[in-house]
Protein backbone atom coordinates (compact mmCIF):
# COMPACT_ATOMS: atom_id res chain seq x y z
CA UNK A 1 0.00 0.00 0.00
CA UNK A 2 2.72 2.33 1.48
CA UNK A 3 4.81 1.25 -1.44
CA UNK A 4 1.86 1.50 -4.29
CA UNK A 5 1.43 5.17 -3.06
CA UNK A 6 5.04 6.34 -3.19
CA UNK A 7 4.97 4.76 -6.99
CA UNK A 8 2.29 6.64 -7.07
CA UNK A 9 3.54 9.41 -6.12
CA UNK A 10 5.51 10.16 -9.40
CA UNK A 11 2.29 11.21 -10.82
CA UNK A 12 0.46 12.88 -7.76
CA UNK A 13 -1.71 15.83 -8.65
CA UNK A 14 -0.47 18.69 -6.96
CA UNK A 15 -2.29 20.86 -5.97
CA UNK A 16 -5.03 18.84 -4.65
CA UNK A 17 -8.16 20.26 -5.98
CA UNK A 18 -12.19 20.31 -4.70
CA UNK A 19 -12.22 16.66 -7.07
CA UNK A 20 -10.07 15.22 -4.35
CA UNK A 21 -13.58 15.20 -2.14
CA UNK A 22 -15.36 13.01 -4.28
CA UNK A 23 -13.89 9.26 -4.84
CA UNK A 24 -15.20 7.03 -7.22
CA UNK A 25 -17.94 5.24 -5.87
CA UNK A 26 -17.55 2.01 -4.59
CA UNK A 27 -21.05 0.11 -5.39
CA UNK A 28 -20.24 -0.19 -8.57
CA UNK A 29 -17.01 0.10 -8.44
CA UNK A 30 -15.47 3.19 -9.91
CA UNK A 31 -18.38 4.76 -11.17
CA UNK A 32 -18.13 8.74 -10.96
CA UNK A 33 -21.69 10.11 -11.23
CA UNK A 34 -23.08 7.54 -8.70
CA UNK A 35 -23.31 8.86 -5.17
CA UNK A 36 -25.35 6.10 -3.27
CA UNK A 37 -22.52 4.01 -2.34
CA UNK A 38 -19.22 5.64 -1.74
CA UNK A 39 -16.16 6.04 0.38
CA UNK A 40 -18.65 9.04 2.12
CA UNK A 41 -22.11 7.23 2.59
CA UNK A 42 -20.16 4.17 3.78
CA UNK A 43 -18.12 6.63 6.89
CA UNK A 44 -21.82 8.01 7.24
CA UNK A 45 -23.47 4.15 7.64
CA UNK A 46 -20.83 3.19 9.61
CA UNK A 47 -20.57 6.26 11.97
CA UNK A 48 -24.45 5.27 12.91
CA UNK A 49 -24.07 1.82 13.39
CA UNK A 50 -20.85 2.53 15.43
CA UNK A 51 -23.03 5.25 18.06
CA UNK A 52 -25.94 3.23 17.86
CA UNK A 53 -23.99 -0.22 18.61
CA UNK A 54 -22.07 1.87 21.36
CA UNK A 55 -24.45 3.22 23.04
CA UNK A 56 -26.98 0.13 23.12
CA UNK A 57 -24.29 -2.04 24.34
CA UNK A 58 -22.70 -0.09 27.14
CA UNK A 59 -25.89 1.32 28.35
CA UNK A 60 -27.87 -2.26 27.98
CA UNK A 61 -28.25 -3.16 31.63
CA UNK A 62 -27.98 0.60 33.52
CA UNK A 63 -26.64 0.30 36.95
CA UNK A 64 -27.13 2.52 39.69
CA UNK A 65 -23.34 2.51 40.52
CA UNK A 66 -22.34 2.71 36.62
CA UNK A 67 -19.48 0.06 35.72
CA UNK A 68 -16.75 1.97 33.50
CA UNK A 69 -18.39 1.42 30.19
CA UNK A 70 -21.53 3.28 31.58
CA UNK A 71 -20.43 5.98 32.96
CA UNK A 72 -18.22 6.84 29.79
CA UNK A 73 -21.74 6.59 27.61
CA UNK A 74 -23.43 8.51 30.90
CA UNK A 75 -20.91 11.38 30.83
CA UNK A 76 -20.98 11.67 26.96
CA UNK A 77 -24.60 11.98 27.67
CA UNK A 78 -24.27 14.37 31.19
CA UNK A 79 -21.66 16.03 29.40
CA UNK A 80 -23.98 17.76 26.71
CA UNK A 81 -26.90 17.78 29.28
CA UNK A 82 -25.18 19.77 31.65
CA UNK A 83 -22.93 21.87 30.07
CA UNK A 84 -24.53 22.79 27.41
CA UNK A 85 -28.91 21.76 27.49
CA UNK A 86 -29.16 22.87 31.26
CA UNK A 87 -26.76 25.80 31.19
CA UNK A 88 -27.86 27.49 28.14
CA UNK A 89 -31.97 26.72 28.61
CA UNK A 90 -32.12 25.91 32.19
CA UNK A 91 -34.70 23.37 33.44
CA UNK A 92 -36.51 22.86 29.41
CA UNK A 93 -32.94 22.35 28.55
CA UNK A 94 -33.41 18.90 29.72
CA UNK A 95 -36.22 18.00 27.18
CA UNK A 96 -33.56 18.94 24.59
CA UNK A 97 -30.77 17.64 26.01
CA UNK A 98 -31.54 13.96 24.06
CA UNK A 99 -31.30 15.37 20.33
CA UNK A 100 -28.48 17.55 21.35
CA UNK A 101 -26.43 14.88 22.43
CA UNK A 102 -27.64 12.71 19.26
CA UNK A 103 -26.47 16.02 17.53
CA UNK A 104 -23.32 16.42 19.26
CA UNK A 105 -22.03 13.34 19.04
CA UNK A 106 -23.03 12.47 15.26
CA UNK A 107 -20.73 15.48 14.27
CA UNK A 108 -17.77 14.39 16.43
CA UNK A 109 -17.53 11.10 14.86
CA UNK A 110 -18.18 11.83 11.44
CA UNK A 111 -15.49 14.56 11.69
CA UNK A 112 -13.65 12.51 13.64
CA UNK A 113 -13.20 10.18 10.28
CA UNK A 114 -11.20 13.09 9.12
CA UNK A 115 -7.64 11.94 10.78
CA UNK A 116 -8.47 8.09 10.58
CA UNK A 117 -6.22 6.51 9.20
CA UNK A 118 -7.55 4.96 5.67
CA UNK A 119 -10.59 6.89 5.90
CA UNK A 120 -8.99 10.14 6.51
CA UNK A 121 -11.64 12.46 5.02
CA UNK A 122 -14.47 13.62 6.93
CA UNK A 123 -18.27 13.07 5.98
CA UNK A 124 -18.86 16.31 7.35
CA UNK A 125 -16.42 17.94 3.82
CA UNK A 126 -19.23 17.28 1.73
CA UNK A 127 -21.93 19.97 2.73
CA UNK A 128 -24.91 17.68 2.27
CA UNK A 129 -24.45 17.01 5.73
CA UNK A 130 -24.07 19.79 7.62
CA UNK A 131 -26.90 21.60 5.38
CA UNK A 132 -29.35 18.57 6.99
CA UNK A 133 -28.09 18.90 10.19
CA UNK A 134 -28.47 23.00 10.23
CA UNK A 135 -32.00 22.30 8.34
CA UNK A 136 -33.31 20.43 11.31
CA UNK A 137 -31.86 23.18 13.80
CA UNK A 138 -33.05 26.04 11.65
CA UNK A 139 -36.81 24.38 11.89
CA UNK A 140 -36.72 23.08 15.43
CA UNK A 141 -35.93 26.72 16.75
CA UNK A 142 -38.53 28.33 14.45
CA UNK A 143 -41.62 25.67 15.38
CA UNK A 144 -39.87 25.76 19.15
CA UNK A 145 -40.27 29.54 19.12
CA UNK A 146 -43.68 29.33 17.61
CA UNK A 147 -44.86 26.51 20.28
CA UNK A 148 -43.93 28.55 22.81
CA UNK A 149 -44.75 32.09 21.95
CA UNK A 150 -47.95 31.12 20.17
CA UNK A 151 -47.77 31.46 16.24
CA UNK A 152 -46.74 34.13 14.63
CA UNK A 153 -46.46 36.20 18.16
CA UNK A 154 -43.26 34.43 17.59
CA UNK A 155 -42.15 36.43 14.98
CA UNK A 156 -43.27 39.75 16.40
CA UNK A 157 -41.14 38.74 19.44
CA UNK A 158 -38.17 37.87 17.27
CA UNK A 159 -38.27 40.96 14.49
CA UNK A 160 -39.29 43.48 17.18
CA UNK A 161 -36.60 44.57 19.53
CA UNK A 162 -37.48 47.31 22.20
CA UNK A 163 -36.24 49.60 20.62
CA UNK A 164 -37.49 53.40 19.85
CA UNK A 165 -40.07 53.46 16.77
CA UNK A 166 -37.33 55.17 14.59
CA UNK A 167 -35.25 52.72 14.87
CA UNK A 168 -37.66 49.62 14.12
CA UNK A 169 -37.28 49.93 10.40
CA UNK A 170 -33.47 49.66 10.52
CA UNK A 171 -33.75 46.45 12.56
CA UNK A 172 -36.48 44.49 11.77
CA UNK A 173 -34.56 43.84 8.65
CA UNK A 174 -31.38 43.09 10.83
CA UNK A 175 -32.93 40.84 12.66
CA UNK A 176 -34.54 39.34 9.89
CA UNK A 177 -31.71 38.78 8.34
CA UNK A 178 -29.37 37.66 10.86
CA UNK A 179 -32.17 34.99 12.90
CA UNK A 180 -34.04 33.86 9.91
CA UNK A 181 -31.51 33.80 6.61
CA UNK A 182 -28.18 33.67 7.57
CA UNK A 183 -28.23 31.22 10.80
CA UNK A 184 -29.29 28.18 8.61
CA UNK A 185 -26.29 28.74 6.20
CA UNK A 186 -24.05 30.18 8.72
CA UNK A 187 -24.43 26.73 10.58
CA UNK A 188 -23.96 24.43 7.62
CA UNK A 189 -21.13 26.34 6.36
CA UNK A 190 -19.42 26.30 9.31
CA UNK A 191 -18.70 23.05 9.82
CA UNK A 192 -18.77 22.07 5.86
CA UNK A 193 -16.00 24.77 5.54
CA UNK A 194 -14.28 23.27 8.83
CA UNK A 195 -13.89 20.12 7.36
CA UNK A 196 -13.30 20.98 3.76
CA UNK A 197 -10.12 22.98 4.76
CA UNK A 198 -8.74 20.72 6.99
CA UNK A 199 -8.87 17.81 4.64
CA UNK A 200 -7.57 20.06 1.80
CA UNK A 201 -4.44 21.65 4.95
CA UNK A 202 -4.07 17.86 5.14
CA UNK A 203 -3.63 17.45 1.18
CA UNK A 204 -1.45 19.96 0.93
CA UNK A 205 0.76 18.95 2.95
CA UNK A 206 0.84 15.25 2.05
CA UNK A 207 0.94 15.82 -1.65
CA UNK A 208 3.25 18.79 -1.19
CA UNK A 209 5.62 16.43 0.58
CA UNK A 210 5.56 14.56 -2.79
CA UNK A 211 5.52 17.16 -5.14
CA UNK A 212 9.07 18.38 -3.87
CA UNK A 213 10.53 15.49 -3.82
CA UNK A 214 9.46 14.70 -7.24
CA UNK A 215 10.37 17.96 -8.23
CA UNK A 216 13.96 17.93 -6.93
CA UNK A 217 15.73 15.08 -5.18
CA UNK A 218 17.45 17.48 -2.76
CA UNK A 219 14.01 19.41 -1.71
CA UNK A 220 13.63 15.93 0.47
CA UNK A 221 14.24 17.65 3.73
CA UNK A 222 11.60 20.17 2.70
CA UNK A 223 9.25 16.94 2.09
CA UNK A 224 9.93 15.79 5.46
CA UNK A 225 9.01 18.91 7.12
CA UNK A 226 6.25 19.27 4.53
CA UNK A 227 5.19 15.77 6.48
CA UNK A 228 6.16 16.52 9.60
CA UNK A 229 3.71 19.32 9.52
CA UNK A 230 0.77 16.71 8.43
CA UNK A 231 1.24 15.08 11.69
CA UNK A 232 1.19 18.47 13.59
CA UNK A 233 -1.79 19.51 11.36
CA UNK A 234 -3.62 16.38 12.42
CA UNK A 235 -3.37 17.33 16.24
CA UNK A 236 -5.01 20.68 14.80
CA UNK A 237 -7.58 18.91 12.91
CA UNK A 238 -8.59 16.73 16.06
CA UNK A 239 -8.92 20.15 17.92
CA UNK A 240 -11.08 21.36 15.12
CA UNK A 241 -13.14 18.27 15.41
CA UNK A 242 -14.16 18.68 18.84
CA UNK A 243 -14.51 21.87 18.68
CA UNK A 244 -16.62 22.19 15.65
CA UNK A 245 -18.81 19.21 17.18
CA UNK A 246 -19.33 21.97 20.07
CA UNK A 247 -19.85 24.68 18.22
CA UNK A 248 -22.75 23.34 16.38
CA UNK A 249 -24.29 21.97 19.09
CA UNK A 250 -24.10 24.92 21.19
CA UNK A 251 -25.12 27.33 18.24
CA UNK A 252 -28.28 24.95 17.99
CA UNK A 253 -29.13 25.29 21.61
CA UNK A 254 -28.45 29.34 21.64
CA UNK A 255 -31.16 29.59 18.89
CA UNK A 256 -33.47 27.26 20.69
CA UNK A 257 -32.49 29.63 23.79
CA UNK A 258 -33.59 32.99 21.78
CA UNK A 259 -36.85 30.99 20.74
CA UNK A 260 -37.73 30.26 24.06
CA UNK A 261 -36.35 33.73 25.62
CA UNK A 262 -39.48 35.44 27.05
CA UNK A 263 -37.92 38.92 26.77
CA UNK A 264 -35.07 40.38 24.89
CA UNK B 1 -0.62 0.09 -15.28
CA UNK B 2 0.40 2.82 -13.21
CA UNK B 3 0.94 5.08 -15.70
CA UNK B 4 -2.02 4.37 -17.56
CA UNK B 5 -3.85 4.61 -13.80
CA UNK B 6 -2.55 7.99 -13.27
CA UNK B 7 -3.62 9.62 -16.69
CA UNK B 8 -6.91 8.71 -15.86
CA UNK B 9 -6.53 10.06 -12.61
CA UNK B 10 -5.57 13.33 -14.14
CA UNK B 11 -8.13 13.62 -17.14
CA UNK B 12 -10.37 12.87 -14.50
CA UNK B 13 -9.56 15.83 -11.93
CA UNK B 14 -9.22 17.60 -15.01
CA UNK B 15 -12.95 17.15 -16.25
CA UNK B 16 -14.03 16.79 -12.88
CA UNK B 17 -13.09 20.33 -12.18
CA UNK B 18 -16.00 21.81 -13.69
CA UNK B 19 -18.33 18.97 -12.35
CA UNK B 20 -18.05 19.34 -8.55
CA UNK B 21 -19.55 22.49 -6.71
CA UNK B 22 -18.21 21.85 -3.13
CA UNK B 23 -21.52 24.20 -2.05
CA UNK B 24 -24.07 22.12 -3.54
CA UNK B 25 -25.37 18.96 -1.84
CA UNK B 26 -25.46 15.63 -3.80
CA UNK B 27 -29.13 14.97 -3.06
CA UNK B 28 -28.25 11.10 -2.87
CA UNK B 29 -26.36 12.44 0.13
CA UNK B 30 -28.68 14.46 1.58
CA UNK B 31 -31.25 11.03 1.28
CA UNK B 32 -28.97 8.73 2.81
CA UNK B 33 -27.93 11.27 5.38
CA UNK B 34 -31.61 12.22 6.55
CA UNK B 35 -32.39 8.69 6.44
CA UNK B 36 -28.82 7.49 8.27
CA UNK B 37 -29.42 10.78 11.01
CA UNK B 38 -33.19 9.84 11.57
CA UNK B 39 -32.21 5.99 12.64
CA UNK B 40 -29.99 7.69 14.64
CA UNK B 41 -32.25 9.83 16.63
CA UNK B 42 -34.97 7.69 16.73
CA UNK B 43 -32.56 4.87 18.59
CA UNK B 44 -30.83 7.16 20.76
CA UNK B 45 -33.04 9.66 21.92
CA UNK B 46 -36.42 6.32 22.06
CA UNK B 47 -33.57 3.74 23.74
CA UNK B 48 -31.07 5.49 24.83
CA UNK B 49 -30.69 9.04 26.86
CA UNK B 50 -34.73 8.37 28.30
CA UNK B 51 -32.82 5.08 30.08
CA UNK B 52 -30.19 7.65 31.41
CA UNK B 53 -32.48 10.12 32.52
CA UNK B 54 -34.29 7.08 34.30
CA UNK B 55 -30.56 6.26 35.59
CA UNK B 56 -30.21 9.75 36.78
CA UNK B 57 -33.65 9.88 38.34
CA UNK B 58 -33.10 7.03 40.34
CA UNK B 59 -29.72 7.72 41.44
CA UNK B 60 -30.46 10.97 42.82
CA UNK B 61 -33.59 9.66 44.00
CA UNK B 62 -31.43 7.07 46.05
CA UNK B 63 -29.30 9.56 47.48
CA UNK B 64 -32.21 11.93 48.38
CA UNK B 65 -34.22 9.13 49.78
CA UNK B 66 -31.00 8.13 51.32
CA UNK B 67 -31.16 11.79 53.00
CA UNK B 68 -34.83 11.80 53.63
CA UNK B 69 -34.98 8.17 55.84
CA UNK B 70 -31.95 9.56 57.87
CA UNK B 71 -33.82 13.01 58.28
CA UNK B 72 -37.27 10.64 59.70
CA UNK B 73 -34.62 8.90 61.59
CA UNK B 74 -33.12 12.21 63.03
CA UNK B 75 -36.58 13.78 63.84
CA UNK B 76 -37.72 10.42 65.33
CA UNK B 77 -35.23 9.91 67.27
CA UNK B 78 -35.58 13.64 68.34
CA UNK B 79 -38.88 13.03 69.07
CA UNK B 80 -38.11 10.59 71.34
CA UNK B 81 -35.66 12.53 73.25
CA UNK B 82 -38.30 15.20 73.24
CA UNK B 83 -40.13 12.62 75.04
CA UNK B 84 -38.06 11.46 77.48
CA UNK B 85 -37.50 14.87 78.69
CA UNK B 86 -40.84 16.08 79.07
CA UNK B 87 -41.38 12.77 81.00
CA UNK B 88 -38.66 13.33 82.82
CA UNK B 89 -39.67 16.78 83.84
CA UNK B 90 -42.97 15.35 84.64
CA UNK B 91 -41.96 13.04 86.92
CA UNK B 92 -39.11 15.66 88.45
CA UNK B 93 -42.35 17.90 88.94
CA UNK B 94 -44.38 14.90 90.31
CA UNK B 95 -41.51 14.71 92.77
CA UNK B 96 -41.12 17.95 93.94
CA UNK B 97 -44.92 18.14 94.26
CA UNK B 98 -45.39 14.75 96.38
CA UNK B 99 -41.77 15.91 98.61
CA UNK B 100 -44.31 19.14 98.89
CA UNK B 101 -47.33 16.94 99.84
CA UNK B 102 -45.62 14.67 102.56
CA UNK B 103 -44.17 17.87 104.02
CA UNK B 104 -47.17 19.50 104.40
CA UNK B 105 -48.61 16.28 105.38
CA UNK B 106 -45.88 16.14 108.12
CA UNK B 107 -46.30 19.65 109.25
CA UNK B 108 -50.33 18.74 109.66
CA UNK B 109 -49.61 15.21 111.17
CA UNK B 110 -47.07 17.34 113.77
CA UNK B 111 -49.47 20.24 114.02
CA UNK B 112 -52.66 17.72 115.06
CA UNK B 113 -50.13 15.78 117.30
CA UNK B 114 -49.01 18.94 119.51
CA UNK B 115 -52.45 19.95 119.51
CA UNK B 116 -53.86 16.63 120.35
CA UNK B 117 -51.42 16.56 123.18
CA UNK B 118 -51.94 20.68 124.20
CA UNK B 119 -55.87 19.49 124.52
CA UNK B 120 -54.67 16.05 126.81
CA UNK B 121 -52.39 18.25 129.03
CA UNK B 122 -55.45 20.77 129.24
CA UNK B 123 -57.54 18.26 130.04
CA UNK B 124 -55.33 16.52 132.28
CA UNK B 125 -54.70 19.97 134.20
CA UNK B 126 -58.28 20.71 134.55
CA UNK B 127 -59.35 17.55 135.62
CA UNK B 128 -56.68 17.65 138.25
CA UNK B 129 -57.63 21.07 139.20
CA UNK B 130 -61.49 19.81 139.26
CA UNK B 131 -60.16 16.61 141.17
CA UNK B 132 -57.93 19.69 143.74
CA UNK B 133 -60.87 21.65 143.82
CA UNK B 134 -63.87 18.93 144.52
CA UNK B 135 -60.94 17.79 147.27
CA UNK B 136 -60.99 21.10 148.84
CA UNK B 137 -64.16 21.17 149.21
CA UNK B 138 -64.86 17.59 150.63
CA UNK B 139 -61.76 18.62 153.36
CA UNK B 140 -63.18 21.98 153.45
CA UNK B 141 -66.70 20.75 154.42
CA UNK B 142 -65.12 17.89 156.78
CA UNK B 143 -63.05 20.57 158.53
CA UNK B 144 -65.87 22.69 159.05
CA UNK B 145 -68.07 20.16 160.59
CA UNK B 146 -65.24 18.83 162.87
CA UNK B 147 -63.79 22.57 163.47
CA UNK B 148 -67.73 23.27 164.69
CA UNK B 149 -67.94 20.19 166.97
CA UNK B 150 -64.32 20.68 168.35
CA UNK B 151 -64.66 24.44 168.61
CA UNK B 152 -67.80 23.59 170.69
CA UNK B 153 -66.73 21.00 172.33
CA UNK B 154 -63.48 22.91 173.20
CA UNK B 155 -65.32 26.26 173.83
CA UNK B 156 -67.79 24.04 176.27
CA UNK B 157 -64.90 22.84 178.07
CA UNK B 158 -63.26 26.00 178.04
CA UNK B 159 -65.98 27.54 179.56
CA UNK B 160 -67.44 24.18 181.52
CA UNK B 161 -70.77 25.25 180.81
CA UNK B 162 -73.19 24.42 177.79
CA UNK B 163 -74.71 27.39 176.46
CA UNK B 164 -78.25 27.60 176.89
CA UNK B 165 -78.93 29.27 174.00
CA UNK B 166 -78.81 27.01 171.16
CA UNK B 167 -79.61 29.62 168.40
CA UNK B 168 -77.23 32.15 170.15
CA UNK B 169 -74.48 29.26 169.89
CA UNK B 170 -75.22 28.53 166.61
CA UNK B 171 -74.75 32.26 165.47
CA UNK B 172 -71.91 32.17 167.21
CA UNK B 173 -70.53 28.75 165.69
CA UNK B 174 -71.23 30.38 161.98
CA UNK B 175 -69.59 33.74 162.85
CA UNK B 176 -66.40 32.00 163.96
CA UNK B 177 -66.37 29.41 161.29
CA UNK B 178 -66.94 32.86 158.27
CA UNK B 179 -64.28 34.65 159.96
CA UNK B 180 -61.74 31.17 159.77
CA UNK B 181 -63.06 30.94 156.45
CA UNK B 182 -62.02 34.53 155.20
CA UNK B 183 -58.98 33.80 156.86
CA UNK B 184 -58.14 30.83 155.37
CA UNK B 185 -59.39 31.77 151.66
CA UNK B 186 -57.33 34.86 152.25
CA UNK B 187 -54.08 33.15 153.67
CA UNK B 188 -54.71 30.47 150.99
CA UNK B 189 -54.27 32.96 147.73
CA UNK B 190 -51.51 34.94 149.34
Amino acid sequence: MIGQSIVLAADVPFPPSVEDFYLPSILPWGEHNSYWFTKITALLWISVAAIIIYFLVSYRKPQLVPTKKQWIAESLYGFVRNNIAVDMLGKRGINFAPYLTTLFVFILLMNFWAIVPIAQISPNSHIAFPAILAVISYVMFIYIGMKHHGGLKYFKHALIPPAPWFILPLLIPIEFFSTFLVRPFSLAVRLFANMFAGHMLLLVFTLGGFAMLNANAWFAPFSLVSWVMTIALTFLEFLVICLQAYVFTVLTASYLQGALADEH
Amino acid sequence: MITKLATEVTTLAAEGASEHNPIIPLWQEVVLGVIAFSILCFVLMKFVFPQMEKTFAARVDAIEGGIKRAEVAQAEANQLLEQYRAQLAEARTEAARIRDEARADAEGIRQDVLAKAREESDRIISSGQEQLAAQRESIVRDLRAEVGTLAVDLASKIVGESLADEARSRGTVERFIADLDSAGTTGGRR
